[in-house]
């Protein structure tokens, strides 16, 4: 008779396939960061650059790779001065060659490494589309938790600079469908730190989603290390009459519109989600059974948005605490315009978001 | 169908070649290069003038000092071979014969513009023109060179009309990198595709210098060769020189149905795109490719030669600031598109419930239609 081997289950949190499980720093509750006000104020490519800057200090096994992030200093000057830091083996210019680069990091993530990948624009990852989405988020599960792939894959996302269809991608919608991703997506310097931090160390792929337009936003980014937990929204306003909810670069929008409609005594929440996959739908819905109105804003088109997702999990999940339908704001379904005008009436702007709100908080 | 050598070498590319056209330009030629190599000298001195002052957005990237290229290399094909290119464009546009004011109009975001202000200065298209559009993505143009190609041979062979043609499909140094072109190379090879490829070589892939980011860089035609295309390497910056390599080697490739491979050395004079402090090169290096700059050379030849005067060449430089100005005037006047055009030119059959928040609708024709 045959005789089977033993196999033991796997009883870590994290899959032994990472070999640094104990590489995960401490995951902190709101309350217990550092405070999100204060006065050292930095740009946001700053907060991004201090992020990788630390953990590189930390960890020999991550680098930083792309087009133009060495010699140049980055093509958006986020890597400014990382050469002259870390030198040519660790910060590395590539050719114009997303395939390729691309492919052969994850390999590196495989292999034990801890590369973040830059895309100068995520609109370019489109070439790069089989090994992102073929490799990276398949290998544990192909093979059956053999080799994991932990790799950060990180770049500006989204319209606003003018720059026409092919230059403005959002794509939030289109990767977050596939599973064995994560997706980080900050609004602000605060958070562009703190949760690259946690993207560098986190074992699974991170598809971490900058904005061209947010690079230079100044604000307070504490000195010392702090990890943002993934999956753990933050309420940036509160208010009663409805809760907004949002990620990414139109979380200010919708901040914007909160402000001039406070000012007709309408008060709203904003929620800020950080992180599309995981998504922290149970914040969502504690705000939810508070305003008993939702409007989710969200800069991909509306067709099986982030936006369908999370009207979907609160019909499924509090539709008995809504006192109106839910409601979505998405980028107008078409391709991104180059004239300035039509590209500001496409993005869901502080106007639209101002209207959609009255329209919700008039419905019953 | 013709079945070419799948050897290729620089030396029998020189040898073969008397079998084609190659009766050196007129006077009257070489007078409509300089014209049009000023035109896009004034045009892109205006464009970065426009671009300081805010008038045009977005990613623009200039063509000055590789005006030769798309002027000598168009200038030998006919006007209805197909030419793609990349996002460096507004030269190949003009060349190709898109009037100034569409060109301008596009990238002040106007409805005059060639693309009704929905491409900007990355996507010219002009279909009467044969110019099948600047593309943003990098190298994404080069699969569309060949299907450009592919279309033409079809049409001729399939469809028993049309007539032999040559497509020019424009790449930057940088874009041999990518994936996309080497398949094209590939496939244009296997399949008898009458596609070349110009490589615009003009040293750099934004700040990245050619030996920093291609192998074998000094012996880029060793690519094309890899794949059995006849493959030259042309000095961009003499357009009577050029001419009289790219025009044979370009009958060659129509005659043939065979694929082109041209290293087409040239320099660009301003930064990647308007964004760039261009700490990379010197400006004694810069200021060495100026020295060789090709609208002077072909000036100083014509004036050498008898066929031009100073006072023409003043003349000329008045009557093309005129024509420029009057196209930056066209652009400032025409109107930014109406709202409504978000939602047009998505469908060609925009029917009931396509998008769960917009209808679509046909809007204003294309002016340049
Ligand atoms: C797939 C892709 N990756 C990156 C970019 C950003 N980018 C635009 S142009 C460019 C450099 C291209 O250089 P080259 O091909 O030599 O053309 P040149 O600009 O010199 O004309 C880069 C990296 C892009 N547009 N598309
Ligand atoms: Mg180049």
């Amino acid at each position: 008779m045959t005789t089977l081997p033993d196999i033991k289950p796997i009883t870590s949190d994290i899959h032994p396939a990472i070999e640094d499980m104990i590489d995960m720093p401490e995951l902190l509750p709101n309350d217990q960061l550092p405070p999100f006000e204060g006065d050292r104020v930095i740009q946001y490519r700053e907060a991004l650059r201090e992020a990788m800057s630390e953990e590189m200090r930390r960890d020999k096994r991550v680098f930083l790779l792309g087009e133009e992030v060495a010699e140049y200093n980055g093509a958006y000057k986020v890597s400014q001065g990382m050469l002259d830091e870390f030198g040519p083996e660790r910060i590395i210019d590539t050719p114009i060659s997303e395939n390729g680069f691309a492919g052969m990091s994850i390999a590196a993530a495989m292999s034990g490494l801890r590369p973040i990948v830059e895309f100068m624009s995520w609109s370019f990852s489109f070439v790069a589309a089989d090994p992102i989405l073929n490799n990276a988020p398949k290998m544990l599960y192909m093979s059956g938790g053999q080799f994991g792939c932990p790799i950060v894959f990180r770049g500006n996302d989204g319209a606003g600079g003018q720059l026409a269809s092919t230059h403005s991608w959002c794509v939030e919608a289109l990767y977050a469908n596939v599973p064995g991703l994560k997706m980080a997506i900050p609004s602000n310097p605060y958070d562009a730190k703190g949760l690259l931090k946690t993207a560098i160390r986190d074992p699974d792929p991170v598809f971490f989603l900058e904005s061209e337009r947010m690079l230079g936003d100044r604000a307070h980014v504490p000195e010392e290390e702090y990890y943002i937990p993934f999956g753990q929204a933050r309420l940036a306003r509160e208010g009663d009459a409805i809760t907004l909810v949002s990620f990414g670069r139109p979380v200010n929008f919708c901040l914007q519109a909160a402000e001039k409609l406070a000012e007709e005594g309408i008060e709203v929440d904003v929620l800020d989600m950080r992180t599309i996959r995981p998504l922290d739908i149970d914040s969502i819905i504690e705000r939810v059974k508070i305003t008993n109105k939702i409007l989710v804003v969200d800069q991909s088109w509306p067709f099986a948005s982030i936006a369908s997702e999370v009207v979907t999990q609160i019909c499924e999940r509090c539709f008995d605490w809504l006192d109106a339908p839910p409601a979505r704001l998405n980028t107008v379904d078409v391709p991104t315009p180059y004239a300035k005008d039509l590209e500001y009436d496409y993005l869901p702007n502080p106007d639209r978001i101002y209207e959609a709100v009255k329209q919700q908080v008039g419905a019953q | 169908m013709t079945q070419a050598p799948a050897q290729s070498s620089k030396a029998s590319d020189m040898t073969d070649k008397s079998d084609y056209d190659h009766t050196p330009p007129t006077t009257e030629q070489k007078l409509e290069w300089l014209r049009v190599m000023q035109l896009i000298r004034e045009f892109e001195n205006r464009t970065m003038q426009a671009y300081q002052q805010a008038k045009i957005g977005g990613f623009c990237h200039i063509y000055t000092g590789q005006e030769a290229c798309a002027v000598g290399t168009i200038g030998s094909v006919n006007h209805d071979d197909p030419v793609v290119t990349a996002y460096r464009d507004h030269g190949h546009a003009l060349a190709r014969g898109m009037t100034p004011e569409a060109c301008m109009a596009e990238m002040f975001g106007k409805i005059h513009g060639c693309a009704k202000g929905k491409g900007g200065s990355m996507h010219m298209f002009d279909k009467p023109n044969w110019l099948f559009g600047g593309h943003g993505i990098v190298g994404a143009q080069t699969p569309l060179g060949a299907g450009l190609a592919f279309a033409e041979k079809y049409k001729l062979e399939v469809l028993g009309e049309g007539k032999k043609k040559v497509t020019l499909c424009y790449l930057g140094d940088g874009a041999i990198d990518q994936g996309a072109f080497h398949e094209a190379l590939n496939y244009v090879s296997v399949h008898n595709i009458p596609v070349i490829f110009i490589i615009e070589n003009n040293g750099y892939s934004m700040g990245t210098a050619i030996h920093r980011h291609t192998a074998n860089a000094d012996n880029l035609i060793s690519r094309g060769q890899s794949y059995g295309i006849d493959s030259i390497e042309i000095d961009g910056l003499d357009i009577v020189d050029l001419y009289n390599e790219f025009k044979p080697f370009a009958e060659r490739c129509r005659e043939t149905s065979r694929p082109g491979f041209v290293d087409l050395k040239t320099y660009r004079y301003q930064g990647h795109s308007m964004s760039d402090p261009q700490k990379y090169r010197t400006k004694d290096e810069v200021d060495t490719y100026k020295e060789k700059d090709s609208i002077a050379r072909l000036l100083s030849q014509l004036i050498e030669s008898g066929d031009f005067s100073e006072d023409d060449w003043k003349a000329l430089q008045k009557d093309i600031k005129a024509q420029v100005k009057a196209a930056m005037d066209f652009a400032e006047n025409s109107p930014a598109p109406e709202a409504n055009e978000l939602y047009t030119d998505v469908y060609a059959n925009p029917e009931k419930n396509l998008s769960p928040t917009t209808e679509y609708n046909h809007g204003l024709n294309n002016p340049l239609l």
